[in-house]
């Protein structure tokens, strides 16, 4: 009662501060700028918030609030354009959505699609805000009692959902996590600093492939390369379909699923150390489980874009729980956050356990401009949705060399280093071969996600498991067997029991057709001879640096061994069975007019280019040159729309403090911005 | 305000400027400060702080933008500032201690040089360390009592900043074990807070903005600081926390830590390099005098800005902010290590953690 009695006053002015036309207007400037960030794949909140930084120092700290927070509120919700319309992943909150929104946009239901998803998001927001509002007082001891053995439980949890992931043949799933994971370990280990499959000379290796490539390149390379073959667009017969209205009503019919995948998405956002990336996922495989009629995921199943939809808008919401009550951000948007909270006014709001007690007014605060956020947002999205959703009806030749340019520029900014541009052409090469051979690329992807928690927490549990233990045996038990672990040990082996015997309905490439029985074998043996490599290359990291070399081992050795049982299965089956699945035999990609390799050409073009001129020389010539022979169009369009590009990137590059990729030009000849 | 009265307040702030600073113009230029870490570190809060200020005091007022050229823990953007000779006044470079530890280790990765930089400005922090509060119960100024206890510690890496505390804990003749691989000394208090880790370590802001509130509710025992450098270099008592003893009192307290010899030495250089003089901005190689000067000149308008003890307290907190002649010092001080010293940490961690810098 006493909580209620300081929580209502604090409320009340909260309102009283959000509710001044100054302070709006400076939230919907906030909410217009992340969406014009947003809608680009690959840059999300951070780049938009370090641009804001500079005008933050001293400014009145409910405006500057309102601004950041608008920014920030709006990423989840406009980076789903880019993952429905054009099956680009924006950011890691919007991973699961491509699955079932790309899809829908393809069957020429993009507005119906994006609605429900923005529908979604607006609901998810407010709850998560609802939710926040009475939990956030008492949130404090139950942040504290997810520790490492609970963490760990989670990640496996979100791991756990490969099973509903896995496609026709489980074993092809599994082995696609365990790449994933494996791919995941690259790099220099956290804990002992050991380098695995990396080396000094070779720097760009050590710090491991970033999330943003690998998602782009599993998940938009193959589809935009798969698109340009057939040389159409994304819409099969070119027409929007269902309009807006059909996405809401789609909404209310799924408002149940929505509220449960909002409550996942708060619940695992408060808890800091695991980042949105799980969310999603977890939404997503409850929206599966909760199907009756599962033969549409993967194909257009609208309840597939609710559930992650509603999770991550929550998410936000309950990501501000660590961020303001533990000074822990939970995401890099948060970090920026924080720093510029401090920058704030007079610098006195001090993020920490202190906010609650002095400052519960700003933390409301916080937490309904974030809810008001989402509802400009989602507003602003969906008036502009019927105009963007027409993207989906344009020739794809036409887009394709501008996805090209926009997912080159996004890798790039994740490192700024060339070899982002290539690390994203390898993993893209990858996710073709996975999408050919009917391997999961959803799975690959959440084990990719997932192997830095997953062998950071049990590496961590285990040591502060066996202190404990040295203390006494009853200790140790009752530090990894909390009743929190139980009941997430019990809930992952129902969701892995449910999710294979569900899995064989689910297929998210569709519906792919067997060939011959040559290339998966040869494909199979590729993945074979690098699993090898990493096992081997993990056995020798010296003994006393266990922590490094335990997970690549473990994983490693489940991984060889599914593929191991996957080749014994090619050997004895026979070519027409659904471990062949090859889109090459037959279906859209075999019976597309263009090539693959002579189609992937184009953009080992761009990126040699860029090696030689420098990315905005070699975009202006892959531009006309693309749009010259490929597309045939006549000289005036060509130029128009590469001007148009050139003008896009340097104004997005030049707004947010980017450089472009330099190139061999660049080391020779000082050239100005933005050539240099 | 007519054109004539326009031009002639134009022509007497020339004037006024004109003498000293007209060597150096850079209006209508950008600056770029370039932070070789993410977005979400401690180093871009830093520099973010300053920038703003610093475009303020720059002749011409240019635009100070900070870059962010993240990766193998910071070594690459460092390699990559060692090729830069741009030296107009458009580029500056931030370094901290992680950037510090690998180049006196010896890291194989290091291909760049400090002595090659001119350093304009420095400022440092300090650290305090904290105990469970049933084992706090046995501190009593000396680590005397604290021998036989098994302490658990979650450190972002043997190599970083944790060299500190860790060898500080290890002279006292504590036994702590180090979780490594997180991310933050933000999760190593929540591990603290969550009783996994009984024994945990905050650079001073982040102290005072959360675990002082674990002291003052008794959920944790300061233990000590590891002090300040006065100005002949001798450890004195953290003025941001004048009423907790330094290292080196508990050491002089505990049987068997000694404040002399290659152990000390070690600790001292190494706390140097991380503390003190833990942040420092950079001209390229090569940078004129003029240039130089300028940048002198306004960070140390900076500093004398009235307000600047207030809003920086958040970023320097009750620190020297070194400008200049300070800096060059801060910048010697934090980047040489005697051979000696530098071996016997090496060794110290390869034997005791198995870690080997190449």
């Amino acid at each position: 009662m006493e909580l209620f009695a300081t929580a209502l006053p604090a409320l009340a002015d909260a309102w009283a501060l959000i509710l001044q036309p100054v302070v709006l207007g400076y939230l919907v400037l906030g909410v217009v700028m992340g969406l014009a960030v947003g809608v680009f794949p690959g840059l999300g909140g951070i780049a938009g918030l370090s641009l804001l930084l500079p005008f933050m120092f001293g400014m009145e700290p409910v405006y500057g609030l309102a601004l950041m927070i608008g920014m920030v509120a709006v990423v989840p919700t406009s980076d789903t354009f880019s993952s429905v319309l054009m099956g680009i992943p924006g950011s890691s909150a919007s991973q699961a959505t491509v699955l079932d929104g790309f899809p829908l946009a393809r069957k020429g239901q993009a507005a119906r699609a994006l609605s429900a998803a923005f529908t979604a998001s607006l609901f998810g927001g407010l709850v998560g805000a609802c939710f926040l509002t009475l939990f956030i007082v008492v949130a404090r001891p139950l942040v504290l009692a997810f520790g490492l053995p609970e963490m760990l439980m989670i990640s496996i949890l979100g791991l756990s959902m490969v099973a509903v992931l896995a496609g026709r043949v489980a074993l092809k799933g599994l082995a696609a996590a365990g790449l994933g994971m494996l791919i995941g370990t690259i790099g220099v280990a956290d804990a002992g600093g050991s380098l695995r499959m990396a080396s000094y000379d070779f720097p760009y290796l050590m710090d491991g492939f970033q999330l943003v490539i690998v998602g782009l390149g599993i998940f938009a390379v193959p589809e935009i390369v798969s698109l340009l073959r057939q040389d159409r667009s994304i819409s099969k017969d070119a027409s929007l379909g269902a309009g807006w209205m059909d996405g809401v009503r789609d909404w209310i019919d799924n408002k149940w699923l929505s509220v449960r995948c909002s409550l996942i998405g708060v619940l695992v956002g408060v808890i800091p150390g695991l980042g949105g990336s799980v969310v999603d996922w977890i939404a997503y495989g409850h929206a599966v489980q909760t199907t009756k009629d599962k033969s549409n995921f993967g194909k257009g199943e609208i309840r597939g874009v609710i559930g992650p939809e509603s999770s991550n808008n929550a998410k936000e919401g309950g990501g501000l729980v660590p961020t303001l009550l533990f000074g822990i951000p939970g995401s890099g948007s948060m970090a920026i956050f924080i720093g510029a909270i401090a920058l704030l006014g007079s610098g006195d709001i001090e993020v920490g356990p202190s906010m609650l007690r002095d400052n519960l007014d700003i933390t409301y605060s916080i937490v309904w401009l974030l809810a008001l956020a989402n509802v400009v947002g989602t507003l602003l999205c969906i008036g502009i949705s019927g105009g963007i959703a027409r993207l989906t009806t344009i020739r794809f030749t036409y887009l394709a060399p501008f996805l090209f340019m926009l997912i080159s520029f996004a890798a790039f900014q994740s490192g700024q280093n060339f070899e982002d541009i290539l690390a994203l052409f390898a993993i893209g090469l990858i996710g073709i071969f996975l999408r050919r051979f009917d391997w999961s690329r959803p799975a690959f992807l959440i084990g990719f996600v997932l192997s830095d928690p997953v062998e950071k927490f049990s590496n961590q549990a285990y040591q502060i498991a066996s202190f404990r233990f040295r203390q006494s045996f009853e200790e140790g038990l009752s530090y990894i067997f909390s009743p929190i672990v139980i009941v997430l040990l019990v809930v992952t082996v129902v969701s892995v029991v449910m999710g294979l015997r569900q899995a064989k309905t689910i297929m998210a490439e569709g519906d792919v057709q067997s060939g011959s029985k040559r290339a998966p074998v040869v494909f199979l043996l590729v993945i074979t001879a690098y699993v090898v490599t990493a096992l081997i290359n993990a056995s020798l990291i010296p003994n006393f640096n266990m922590t490094d070399k335990i997970v690549p081992l473990v994983i490693g050795g489940v991984t060889l061994a599914a593929l191991l049982v996957l080749l014994m299965q090619m050997i004895l089956r026979n070519e027409n069975d659904a471990i062949f699945s090859d889109k090459e035999s037959a279906g859209e990609d075999a019976d597309a007019p263009y090539g693959l390799w002579s189609t992937l050409a184009w953009f080992v073009g761009l990126i040699a280019a860029t090696y030689v001129l420098g990315f905005i020389l070699a975009l202006f010539g892959f531009l006309v040159t693309f749009l010259r022979v490929r597309a045939q169009a006549p000289w005036p369009k060509t130029l128009i729309l590469t001007a148009c590009g050139i003008a896009l990137m340097c104004v997005m590059a030049g707004s947010l403090n980017r450089d472009f990729p330099p190139g061999l030009l660049q080391d020779a000849v000082d050239l100005p911005w933005p050539l240099k | 305000m007519t054109i004539k009265t326009l031009a002639a307040s134009a022509a007497a702030i020339a004037l006024m400027t004109g003498p000293t600073l007209a060597e150096v113009d850079l209006s209508g230029k950008t600056v770029e400060w370039v932070i070789p870490f993410s977005e979400t570190g401690g180093s871009a809060k830093w520099a973010n702080f300053f920038a703003p200020l610093l475009s303020k005091e720059l002749p011409g007022n240019p635009t100070v933008v900070v870059k962010f050229m993240p990766g193998a823990g910071s070594t690459k953007g460092a390699n990559w500032f060692q090729e830069q000779e741009d030296g107009d006044g458009t580029l500056l470079f931030g370094t901290s201690g992680s950037t510090q530890f690998p180049y006196l280790l010896d890291d194989p990765r290091v291909r760049y040089e400090y002595a090659d930089w001119v350093p304009v400005m420095a400022s440092g922090t300090g650290g305090v360390a904290y105990l469970n509060p049933t084992d706090g119960a046995k501190f009593d100024g000396s680590a005397n009592n604290l021998k036989d206890i098994d302490f658990i510690f979650g450190s972002q890496g043997a190599t970083r900043l944790d060299i500190v505390p860790l060898l500080a804990w290890k002279m006292l003749g504590m036994n702590v074990e180090p979780v490594f691989g997180i991310k933050g000394r933000g999760d190593g208090r929540l591990m603290f807070e969550r009783g996994e880790a009984t024994i945990d370590y905050q650079t001073s802001s982040s102290y005072i903005g959360a675990s002082a509130d674990l002291v003052e509710q008794g959920k944790a025992v300061a233990m000590m600081t590891w002090g300040a450098l006065d100005e002949d270099g001798n450890i004195v008592r953290d003025p941001t926390f004048p009423d907790i003893p330094t290292f080196k009192e508990v050491c002089e307290a505990t049987e068997g830590c000694e404040t002399s010899g290659e152990a000390w030495d070690s600790w001292k250089a190494f706390f140097i390099a991380g503390f003190p003089s833990q942040k420092i901005a950079f001209l390229p190689k090569g940078t004129s005098q003029e240039v130089t000067d300028t940048y002198v000149a306004a960070f140390e308008a900076v500093r004398s800005h009235p307000d600047f003890a207030k809003i920086s307290k958040n970023e320097v907190g009750q620190y020297p902010m070194f400008v200049g002649a300070g800096a060059a010092k801060a910048t010697k001080e934090a980047t040489t290590v005697s051979d000696g010293a530098k071996a016997y940490v090496i060794n110290w961690l390869k034997e005791a953690y198995g870690v080997t810098i190449n």
